[in-house]
């Protein structure tokens, strides 16, 4: 009954000392956000109202996304709406096109990875520069992000050093993560200054100011918009707060849940642009208008894209991002890639013991855990159930409503103790690969209790 | 106060000990206590591998035989979370209002916040550590999920404090999963013994002889790594602790 999440997780635990690691990274991260969380008094009302504020701004996204391009607009800003991915990047490539920009440097957004824009653009002839640290390590690795806010958090020094001596002549052997950064900065540095056009992503978009605000702790959406004379930012259309004072409730929350630091190095208010120069904001829908109309998981689009439930999540931590089918892993990505499409990304839902510690270190208080529990619940229906699990359910099921049954099965059920060991602990005892098999009462409750043995 | 004993099918299986611990610890604090003979299982199993409809039937059997008592009481969190939480919906499928969410209990939390007895006669002489399951501290609130910045509690500790000579530890990741969850345990089987192995170390960590809690089933999935590794640690579930001597 293994699910592909099951496939590709026994295969990073093979390597179990990698596997620690990653656990043991990411626990950290869990427990410098345990530490800041704790250090505010007001950790869960905030959690509460912020919760609250997306439930509002979601369900008045037709007024406040009219007042946010109002607002963009009297700032000087060219506002455009794309209904699906496809839109977005023809936009994206028109407004290049319209400068005869060669080159692109973006900061990190999960949107674009969503709309796989790179990978169109540079099909389009266009240089794309990715000036987040961790993504242009993946970049130039050719890999995808294994988590949404440490992209390349699975990825030791070791190999980008290999990298790096490969595509910036670095000394070889070289690991000292100073002497790497140093590298990457000057690198990049280069192409800051040679960059046609700017992109950010953006965390948060502010109704009454129509101002857009980009939170890093690199600098680098700061840097990159500072040289091009076209600043794209671009958005999910969840992104938007009503007003600057909910603004201050999510800035609290995001880096304290994300990273465990008190805020983001940069904050960066977007609002005008300078002399001369163009502001373009692009507001995406490409599917989350649909999941308004889900009342069961309308709150996934609460979500600030913090990490947190990957961190704290036990299966992620010991399968990492990449045994995922979705491009977003960990208890949010289950969710978003079964809105997306439960065809196709049900492979994901296996990935969760039900813990409901992703529920509660959320910062929007997102019931994740409990989705998943209600998605697998719909797996049947659309014909992607696990045919043993539905045996073992319908089996049990039959047992259970027959409580003759049940007590005779009770009965013969310590014979399993005493089988040859071949026999139990076969490769069809899933159970049996790393656990003995619990072994049955000589007596059961039901058999005790009417023999008058409980007392 | 009549009081219904709710033993989950694997422990009436695997652990009648358990129950009969929980049987002689609710007599001994002077409730009211009887079993609702042929008691078979929630439904939980079924419904947490997707299959919620085929738990309808159970969870209608155990109206019919807890619809006399005034507290369902059982020794299994997730169980009793179980029809806590999902009951309800299960039922309102069949046009059925659930009375069992509103009166069962986990038997460390009806002590704990029922019957509050101020001593007990139990003696244990170990070190123990106490597994915070997930559904006892996330869904029935038996501690403070460490997620939350809510001040430090715990029921299990509380009650393990009237237990002679016993020495209380926690692991290091206090309330992380042991791995178990159901199904999960054998539909991502790797990865869930990882977890308890994870698990069993840390709570060896501390010391303990014994990994005491109030869920039989994460016992049982620690057990099994325990046994399979033949690691120097024991499992117990807290009533037997706190029957100890009756």
């Amino acid at each position: 009954m293994s699910t592909k999440h099951t496939i590709a997780a026994a295969r990073f635990l093979k390597n179990k000392e990698n596997e620690a690691w990653h656990d043991h990274t990411l626990w950290m991260v869990r427990t410098k956000r345990d530490k800041m969380s704790h250090s505010l008094p007001e950790w869960e009302r905030l959690r509460e109202l912020a919760s609250e504020i997306k439930l509002y701004s979601n369900s008045h996204l037709d007024t406040l996304l009219e007042e946010f391009e109002k607002n963009a607009i009297a700032n000087g800003a060219i506002v455009h709406w794309a209904k699906d991915a496809e839109e977005h990047n023809e936009i994206v490539l028109r407004i290049l096109r319209q400068h005869e920009a060669r080159n692109l440097i973006k900061s990190k957004s999960m949107l674009t990875e969503e709309c796989h824009m790179n990978e169109f653009l540079m099909s389009k002839g266009i240089d794309v520069v990715e000036s987040d640290l961790g993504e242009r390590i993946l970049q130039l690795m050719h890999l995808a992000p294994s988590h949404i806010v440490m992209p390349a958090i699975h990825i030791k020094r070791e190999q980008i050093s290999e990298m790096m001596e490969r595509e910036m002549g670095t000394e070889k052997g070289n690991i000292d993560p100073t002497y790497l950064t140093h590298a990457a900065r000057k690198n990049l540095r280069e192409k800051f200054l040679h960059a046609d056009v700017a992109m950010t992503g953006v965390n948060f978009a502010v109704a009454s100011t129509g101002e857009i605000v980009v939170c890093t702790n690199e600098g680098n959406a700061d840097m990159g918009t500072s040289f091009p004379k076209v600043h794209i930012a671009t958005m999910g259309m969840e992104k938007i707060v009503p007003n600057l004072e909910a603004l201050g409730v999510f800035t609290r929350l995001l880096a304290r849940s994300g990273t465990g630091q008190p805020v983001t190095s940069y904050t960066s208010h977007y609002r005008r642009p300078p002399e001369g120069q163009e502001f373009h904001i692009i507001i995406v829908d490409n599917g989350r208008s649909d999941i308004l109309a889900k009342p069961d998981h309308i709150r996934t689009l609460n979500c600030i894209r913090c990490g947190e439930c990957m961190n704290t999540c036990p299966v992620y931590r010991r399968s990492g991002g990449y045994s995922y089918t979705y491009f977003i892993p960990g208890p949010i990505g289950i969710n978003l890639g079964m809105l997306r499409n439960p065809e196709e990304y049900s492979d994901n839902v296996s990935a969760c013991s039900l813990c409901l510690s992703c529920s509660n270190v959320c910062p929007v208080k997102i019931d994740l855990g409990e989705q998943i529990y209600r998605w697998r619940q719909d797996l049947d229906k659309i014909g992607k159930a696990s045919k043993e699990k539905k045996v073992m359910s319908f089996g049990m099921k039959f047992l259970m409503e027959r409580p003759g049954l049940f007590n005779t099965a009770l009965k013969f059920a310590p014979v399993v103790n005493h089988l040859p060991r071949f026999m139990v602990y076969n490769g069809l005892n899933a159970w049996g690969k790393g656990r003995e098999l619990p072994a049955f009462a000589k007596e059961s409750f039901n058999d005790m209790w009417k023999k008058n043995k409980v007392r | 106060m009549k009081v219904g004993l709710f033993i989950p099918c694997y422990i009436n299986a695997v652990y009648p000990e358990v129950g009969v611990a929980s049987y002689k610890l609710l007599k001994h604090v002077g409730v009211e206590v009887d079993y609702p003979i042929d008691q078979t299982c929630c439904g939980q199993p079924m419904a947490n591998a997707g299959f919620e409809d085929e738990a309808a039937r159970l969870a209608l059997r155990m109206e019919e035989q807890f619809k006399n008592y005034d507290y369902v009481v059982g020794p299994s969190a997730s169980c009793v979370a179980f029809v806590k939480e999902n009951h309800p919906h299960i039922l309102e499928k069949r046009d059925h209002a659930c009375m069992n969410s509103k009166k069962i209990y986990d038997i460390c939390e009806f002590l704990h916040d029922v019957v509050r007895p101020e001593s007990l006669p139990a003696v244990f002489p170990h070190k123990v550590s106490i597994h915070n399951s997930c559904h006892g501290v996330r869904e029935l609130h038996l501690s403070s999920p460490s997620e939350r910045n809510i001040p430090y509690y715990s029921k299990l500790r509380d009650l393990l404090s009237l237990v002679k000579g016993i020495e209380v530890f926690e692991p290091k990741r206090v309330d992380e999963c042991c791995g178990f969850g159901g199904m999960f345990a054998i539909e991502e089987p790797e990865v869930s013994t990882c977890m308890g192995q994870d698990k069993v170390r840390d709570h060896m960590s501390t010391g303990a002889e014994y990994i005491t809690g109030a869920d039989s089933s994460c016992l049982m999935h620690m057990e099994g790594v325990i046994k399979r590794e033949k690691l120097p640690i024991k499992t117990i579930h807290i009533v037997q602790i706190l029957a100890a001597g009756l």
